[in-house]
């Protein structure tokens, strides 16, 4: 941490009103209900402060706690895929002209700029994924745009929770690459201040707007310690060799195992702030005069994925959930030379029968 | 930049200048751009071919890639899509995107006998590939052409595969799998035509398109007559809806077919072909 | 293009008029239809009847009498392309609760002549007496799903009616699990999406109204139920409801009752 500066509790109220007034669309961890989203941030208010998330395999409560800290939970259902990688957007549509046909192409122009607040080192690091996926030889030029103009404060975690594995996966738990600034949020007897740390010129001028001041030795310290420490406090953990493993082990009996207990319900790569994968439906009108291309969100899980004149290639639940477990821990690291896991642990925690990845990569390894 | 670069989902216009009927479900489209500006691939690629209001589809490149007037397309009609495209004339307007894909290595086998091994409306992409090197016929040995047709009705390019069989610098031969009254020539599957073909396994490039089933099979019994793996080279497919790397629909253990293939060299993709539902 | 328009025919069966009523809630689309098609057939909306034969034929109910079986034989016979509309055309529907009975009590208990009650042992779907051609699932169905049926119809494109579970509509629209945040037992893991979210996103379980997903894994959920604390009445109750005849529901429920 180089030249870290230091701002008071009481400026995050005045960062979230100086983005609104840049035009931003601001987005940070709030209550929705009985759980915390990303979600639009008008005030202050609208942070999830006092609530701790309980996680488990299929399981995610919310608990109130006696406590100030404004991000105090880890990962919730979403991640920043839910806003740089629409879950659905219209890339173009046409209108019959004759024999043919004239396009208009939609684009993200028209939206808002996003500003996240409160993006995790698991999900800036899904975002450091997500650029290298769509940023390629032909590059999405949706999220290219939306990515370009999005501003990232990121905060470094101050608990792990039951299902995170960050640390095992190289995600986290300290904010790597990619941020406009860095947080670490330190709450101890009447101190409580956030030690900002600069990534881009953005985050730099950003920064000079709060109230800032130089931080001391012993606060830099402090911060560094207290995210030391949540790296020994992970609930799970990716096993070395893991997806050697299963990479090495495609007829493995274990797929089988797990297929008795997966749904195939898509909702492990939905949550998953990495995944990638989109479908194109077009859709006309009655008249066919007039038809509209839309893109959403697909998932390896569905028969319609892989399907080729015939039929599926991908029939049984098992070889479904090999496709996902070796793309996400293995072959992801051919294709972009990276992992596509990042630890967040959602996909154990939303699993509707707590499908637990990392209990299945030290399954198959373990049984070498 | 072009619109592709832009938007590698944007279909561009191309008008039909003529539909032929190859067989009784499978046809022939010639394109040409409707806006203007020309159109350049290499052989083994494919494009995305789009019917207005119906969908689209990844279509391989039949034509000839050293004539940029016209792009071809040859397919059976088997959807919503290649039915709708089945019945439109000339005059009507289909979106391509593309060129998409790595195309057949034919340069990197000058020098070697080159053989061509095609099933079904395999043939397709495989022209484009015979077609250029024709057009660089001294660069090769032997060229052989081997093809096989569920029945002597379903041969594609039946009169193009008799002229090329009547040229004295390459050799045809055509299998059936089930033949009729009328029928005198081979009856059986394609990689039985290997053996007795003239090529010299030890200096050949093999390239091979058709259903997976007959494309395993084809890469056995070529290297069972001595064909090294690394002279071997497939055309794989899989599922596609954006054609360009960004939609994972084609995976295929850690390969996007879309852009690492629709071809491969056997040596590198043997083991995956082994795993089932990959 | 051929210039007459086609004719399109709504039956109803063993039904509580739901389906036809979803197609009515159509409104702008609903003329848009009538503009691209002959409505040769469709009492709720007119007491119009054209004769056959039709080109699309939309049945709405189950089959549950002798007569009915005839009927649809006989629309089977007449019609080109035939939909089979909601959860009792395509299921059985809440009526089919009755076959895992004997149904003569039931008569019994609620006519005063029951001799005069001609009925089947049983409800089924049209799939068990004639081809379908296409099956809109749904109690009630989706508005925008049936038009985008007629419409994919008319321009020979592959309708968009995924087979995929209910679980993709809650991600896709960012509701927040219920099954996993609130301990509801939800049936959206093993039924087919098309609903545009209704329940979860109002906090309520899925209780299976569009049927089976393309690949439900049935003894997995119900395993979750029970834990969730679910008896064997509630289990059985959650997969035998309105769509009773379908392989997958029928099969788990048959295992908890």
């Amino acid at each position: 941490m180089d030249a870290a500066a230091v701002f008071e509790r009481t400026e995050l109220g005045r960062l979230v009103a100086i983005l609104a007034a840049d035009g931003y669309r601001v987005i940070g961890p709030t209550r929705r209900g009985t759980a915390i989203v990303y979600g639009d941030i008008a005030g202050d208010a609208d942070f999830a402060i006092g609530l701790i998330d309980e996680q488990e395999g299929g399981t995610y409560r919310l608990r109130e706690v006696d406590d100030p800290r404004v991000f105090n939970a880890t990962a919730g259902q979403t991640s920043c895929r839910q806003y740089l990688f629409a879950p659905r957007q219209r890339l173009w549509s046409a209108e019959r002209t004759g024999t043919g046909f004239r396009l208009a192409e939609d684009s993200a122009g028209a939206e808002p700029p996003l500003a996240f607040i409160g993006v995790r080192a698991c999900d800036l690091a899904a975002v450091g994924v997500q650029d290298r996926v769509f940023g390629g030889h032909y590059p999405d030029p949706r999220y290219m745009m939306r990515r370009r103009r999005a501003l990232i404060v990121a905060v470094a975690c101050a608990r792990a929770g039951n299902t995170c594995f960050c640390a095992s996966m190289g995600g986290g738990p300290e904010v790597g690459p990619g941020h406009d600034l860095a947080l670490t949020e330190l709450v101890d007897g009447g101190r409580h201040v956030f030690v900002a740390e600069t990534g881009s010129e953005r985050g730099a001028l950003l920064l000079a707007r709060l109230d800032p001041r130089p931080a001391t030795g012993a606060e830099i310290a402090a911060a560094r310690a207290q995210t030391e420490a949540v790296k020994g406090r992970m609930g799970r953990e990716m096993v070395a060799g893991g997806p050697e493993a299963i990479r090495a082990n495609p007829e493995h009996p274990r797929w089988h195992e797990v297929a008795g207990r997966c749904l195939t319900c898509t909702n492990c790569t939905l949550v998953c702030p990495t995944c990638f994968c989109s479908t194109a439906e077009d859709v006309a009108d009655l008249g066919n005069a007039r038809t509209e291309r839309w893109q959403r969100w697909d998932s390896c899980f569905t028969l319609d994925f892989s399907y080729i004149h015939g039929g599926s290639v991908r029939k049984t639940a098992a070889s479904r959930y090999r496709q996902w477990i070796t793309h996400k821990l293995s072959t992801w690291w051919d294709q972009f030379g990276m992992s596509g896991c990042v630890g967040c642990g959602r996909c154990i925690a939303w699993c509707p029968v707590g499908i637990d990845i990392t209990e299945e990569a030290r399954a198959i390894r373990d049984s070498q | 930049m072009t619109a592709a670069m832009r938007d590698p989902m944007l279909p561009r216009p191309f008008r039909i200048e003529k539909v032929r009927r190859e067989l009784s479900d499978t046809f022939t489209m010639e394109l040409v751009p409707a806006e203007g500006g020309g159109f350049a691939f290499a052989a083994g690629q494919f494009n995305m071919l789009y019917v207005f209001g119906i969908g689209e589809v990844p279509i391989s490149i039949s034509g000839d890639p050293g004539d940029g007037g016209k792009l071809i397309h040859t397919t059976r009609a088997v959807g919503a899509v290649t039915r709708a495209m089945d019945s439109m004339r000339a005059g009507d307007v289909v979106g391509v995107r593309g060129p998409f894909g790595t195309p057949w290595p034919v340069e990197e086998a000058f020098g070697h006998d080159l053989v061509f091994v095609a099933g079904g409306v395999g043939l397709a992409p495989l022209r484009p590939a015979i077609y250029q090197a024709m057009a660089n016929r001294q660069r090769f040995g032997k060229v052989v052409v081997l093809y096989g047709a569920r029945t002597p009705d379903d041969i594609l390019f039946r009169r193009e595969l008799e002229r090329w069989r009547g040229r004295f610098d390459m050799e045809v031969h055509v299998t059936v799998d089930r033949g009729n009254p009328k029928w005198s020539g081979n009856v059986g599957v394609v990689p039985n035509l290997i053996a007795h073909a003239g090529f010299d396994p030890l200096s050949t490039t093999a390239f091979v398109c058709g259903p997976e089933v007959m494309m395993r099979y084809t890469a056995l019994a070529l290297e069972k007559n001595g064909v090294g793996r690394e002279g071997i080279f497939l055309s794989m497919e899989r599922n596609m809806k954006c054609g360009c790397g960004l939609c994972g629909h084609c995976q295929w253990g850690p390969h996007f077919v879309c852009k690492d293939g629709p071809v491969y060299r056997y040596d590198r993709i043997a083991d995956l072909l082994a795993i089932r539902e990959l | 293009m051929p210039a007459r328009k086609p004719k399109l025919a709504v039956w109803k069966f063993t039904s509580c008029d739901g389906c036809q009523l979803s197609l009515l809630d159509c409104e702008d689309d609903l003329l848009a239809i009538a503009d691209r098609f002959e409505i040769a057939v469709f009492l709720e909306a007119t007491r119009h009847r054209a004769r056959g034969p039709y080109d699309v034929s939309v049945l709405e109910g189950s089959v549950s009498t002798p007569h009915e079986v005839e009927r649809v034989r006989d629309i089977r016979r007449q019609s080109k392309f035939l939909i089979a509309l909601g959860a009792c055309a395509t299921a059985g529907g809440i009526q089919a609760l009755r076959n895992f009975r004997d149904v003569r009590g039931f008569l019994d208990l609620v006519y005063a002549r029951p001799d005069h009650i001609d009925t089947l042992p049983t409800s089924t779907p049209m799939a068990d007496h004639v081809p379908v051609d296409f099956e809109l699932r749904g109690c009630p169905p989706s508005g925008k799903q049936i038009v985008e049926v007629l419409g994919a119809y008319l321009a020979g494109r592959k309708p968009v009616v995924p087979g995929h579970s209910q679980c993709v509509e809650c991600k896709v629209a960012g509701t927040v699990c219920v099954m996993v945040n609130g301990g509801i037992p939800c049936m959206g893991p093993v039924t087919q999406a098309g609903c545009g979210n209704l329940c979860p996103s109002r906090g309520r379980g899925c209780y299976g109204c569009f049927g089976p997903m393309e690949t439900p894994n049935a003894p997995s959920l119900a395993a979750w139920f029970g834990r969730l604390g679910q008896d064997s009445r509630d289990i059985l109750r959650l997969f035998r409801n309105y769509n009773p005849e379908t392989a997958a529901f029928r099969a788990e429920s048959e295992r908890h009752g």
